[in-house]
């Protein structure tokens, strides 16, 4: 190996690539906008249909309530739901969003209740699914509910009982695991789906461009002729998919913690908080230390993990690329890949895919596992080795297979 | 110098099986002098012109370029070979000068040394105008000119040229045809493949006819005249590669 030759092959194919559009869409643009549009587009945008259903005030109609006067007048003075008559396609008036809920309550509710009769069922039809329907079942739920209590405290206050007869303590859940921990197990999953993912994208613009784009614009030969040993060119082109795949990733992590630091503010600040009404007014204000964090530790290993994986993926590109005649074809081999490559990300995620000495010799599953175990801040050694030696050892053979393509004369003249 | 010693090559292709591309070719060019590979398309020159630049291995015998041995030593022989093809194209996105830079650092040149050779060639190529300018933006003119300074940059002596001329207009093609005689003038060994009679009769000091693979006849014009009897170089080819294939009926036989 010639380390000048790789190095001069490198800097020129960078140069290259940073005049080249579609690369720096694919490593730059593309990992840098994802997150933020991800999270302040999309999430902006279910945020604020979430709100805006919760904001409207349903309109419910009741049916049968003759027989329940003061449910009736309980509904009618609570400024949270709007009565309107039951129209005759009270059905069709839900399904085509007209009317956000029917009650319908049993005949002679209140007369039944008195006489202590065995409890019977007050339904509520709602369309299942739809947001606005939903914010209006349950707001009618909640009222329905608060009569049932009153009528309950009235009963015991007949029996000489206080209401702390049927509610002799009182059940509360809280939260011990740090945020980090919290947030590992949040973004565990999603982290290293996205690494992954841009880790691939961002190697295969600048493989193709440099493989097959080259045999395809001619300058492939020209190459060729130089005194350079097929070796030191497949390092240098190799060198510069490499930066591709981790600049690709870099952009995505550091869009990422930027859009978490910057969307937790917004979110818990102020709007996110308030419409939801989940947390007190406190809450909001020190909302930035309950937000889940990632670990900037786990973070660091998550990279040092991936690093392996880059370098098989860059390789892996490189002689799948050189081995097409054109871009095109390429394109048409890598494309597929794309899907392939976020498969075993899935089966991560899915729940009880567990780290075991078998799933930790599985290429990308193995990763996207230790990533979650890290990012909650457990480092299970043992798997850490076995997990970033095998993936090394996948890469050195990635990486012989693509010295071994630049060395065939049918790859290199297929035409 | 070049000397083919029995340069053969057996391409394997899984629909069309064994293609024997060049069978047996042996033949020598001296310094200062022009080899002129002449045949039709799919006869073998190229083939034969990417063995002695080491592009490919050959399947039996050997070369010797510019005293290296082309399967022993074949960094070393594309060290000291320029090769021009049609094939060869220069990167669109890179400048002339960061072109020449680029081929000129992997021959090992030294920085001073390169930009002295880049200043010569530019002067020589009349390329200073264009030297800063990215070369996709370039007209065929200026490409060629480009591409003659890049394969001139580590000053090679031995040229390989493989149909340097396919495309151009006269103009291009002219300039190309001056630029090899240059060569031969500054005592380079030149090997040029064609299959247009007249750059052979104008440019060549010795012509090879290769056909399917093999050399057939091998001589200066006036030793193929005399031992063909026939003045007309396409005449003397035709009658060397064994006849034209009968033409098709004008009309359909009744």
């Amino acid at each position: 190996m010639n380390a000048a030759h790789v190095w001069i092959i490198y800097r020129k194919e960078l140069r290259d690539a940073l005049r080249d559009r579609r690369t720096l869409i694919s490593s730059i643009v593309v990992p840098t906008l994802l997150m933020p549009l991800l999270l302040f587009g999309v999430g902006r945008l279910m945020q604020r249909a979430v709100a805006e259903a919760r904001e409207e005030v349903p309109t419910v109609a009741v049916l049968g309530g003759e027989g329940a006067p003061a449910l009736l007048a309980r509904l009618s003075g609570d400024a949270r739901v709007r009565l309107v008559p039951v129209p005759a396609d009270w059905r069709e008036a839900i399904a085509a969003k007209r009317l956000r809920a029917v009650l319908e309550v049993p005949a002679r509710l209140e007369e039944r209740l008195r006489a202590g009769e065995a409890s019977p069922a007050v339904r509520i039809f709602h369309y299942q699914g739809e947001l606005k329907s939903e914010n209006g079942a349950r707001v009618t739920e909640r009222i329905v509910a608060e009569h049932r209590e009153r009528v309950v405290t009235e009963r015991l206050a007949a029996r000489g009982l206080g209401p702390e007869a049927v509610r002799p303590f009182e059940v509360r859940r809280e939260n011990v695991a740090p945020p980090e921990k919290v947030g590992g197990n949040l973004f565990g999953g999603l982290v290293p789906y996205f690494i992954i993912l841009l880790c691939f994208t961002g190697a295969i613009y600048p493989a193709m461009d440099i493989t097959a784009g080259e045999k395809e614009r001619g300058t492939m030969e020209t190459l060729l002729c130089s005194p350079v040993a097929r070796l030191d060119l497949v390092l240098g082109k190799f060198l510069l998919v490499l930066t591709g795949s981790l600049a690709s990733m870099f952009f995505v992590v550091a869009s990422m913690a930027g859009s978490a630091l910057l969307g937790g503010a917004l979110f818990l600040g102020s709007s996110g908080a308030a419409a939801a009404g989940a947390l007190p007014p406190g809450a909001a204000a020190a909302g930035m230390g309950s937000l889940p964090t990632i670990d900037p530790l786990g973070l660091a290993g998550v990279f040092a993990m991936v690093l392996p994986v880059a370098v098989l993926f860059s390789a892996v590109a490189l002689t799948v690329s050189l081995f097409a005649k054109s871009y095109k074809e390429a394109q048409s081999y890598l494309g597929p890949l794309i899907v392939v490559v976020l498969v075993p990300g899935m089966i991560a995620a899915l729940p009880g895919t567990e780290l075991t000495a078998r799933t930790a010799l599985i290429p990308l599953l193995n990763l996207s596992l230790v990533c979650k175990e890290m990012l909650s801040g457990s480092w299970p050694w043992g798997y850490i080795a076995l997990i970033f030696g095998s993936s090394s050892l996948y890469a050195a053979g990635a990486l012989a297979l693509a010295v071994r393509m630049f060395n065939r004369e049918d790859v290199l003249f297929r035409s | 110098m070049i000397a083919a010693h029995g340069l053969t090559k057996v391409f394997r292709d899984r629909r069309r099986g064994e293609l024997r591309a060049v069978d047996d070719v042996s033949f020598t060019v001296a310094p200062g002098r022009i080899y002129g590979l002449l045949g039709a398309n799919g006869a073998g020159k190229t083939t034969t012109l990417r063995l002695l630049a080491t592009l490919l291995r050959p399947t039996a015998g050997t070369a010797e370029v510019a005293g290296r041995d082309i399967n022993l030593d074949p960094a070393g022989v594309r060290a000291r070979v320029g090769f021009l093809a049609t094939s060869t194209a220069l990167y669109g996105r890179l400048t002339a000068r960061e072109t020449l830079e680029y081929f000129g650092r992997l021959h090992g040149l030294a920085p001073d040394v390169l930009r002295t050779r880049i200043d010569l060639l530019a002067g020589e190529l009349e390329m200073h105008e264009f030297l800063d300018r990215r070369c996709d933006r370039f007209s065929t003119g200026m490409k060629q000119k480009t591409s003659i300074a890049r394969t001139l940059v580590h000053d090679p002596a031995v040229m390989i040229f493989d149909e340097p001329t396919l495309g151009l207009d006269v103009m291009a093609a002219r300039a190309v045809v001056r630029f090899v005689r240059a060569c031969r003038d500054r005592g380079k060994t030149v090997i040029y493949s064609t299959h247009v009679m007249s750059e052979v009769e104008k440019l060549c000091d010795v012509i090879g006819i290769i056909h399917g693979g093999r050399l057939r006849d091998e001589g200066s014009l006036a030793d193929l005249r005399a031992r063909h009897g026939e003045t007309d170089l396409e005449e003397i080819f035709v009658r060397v590669v064994g006849g034209e294939p009968a033409p098709p009926p004008l009309l359909p036989p009744r």
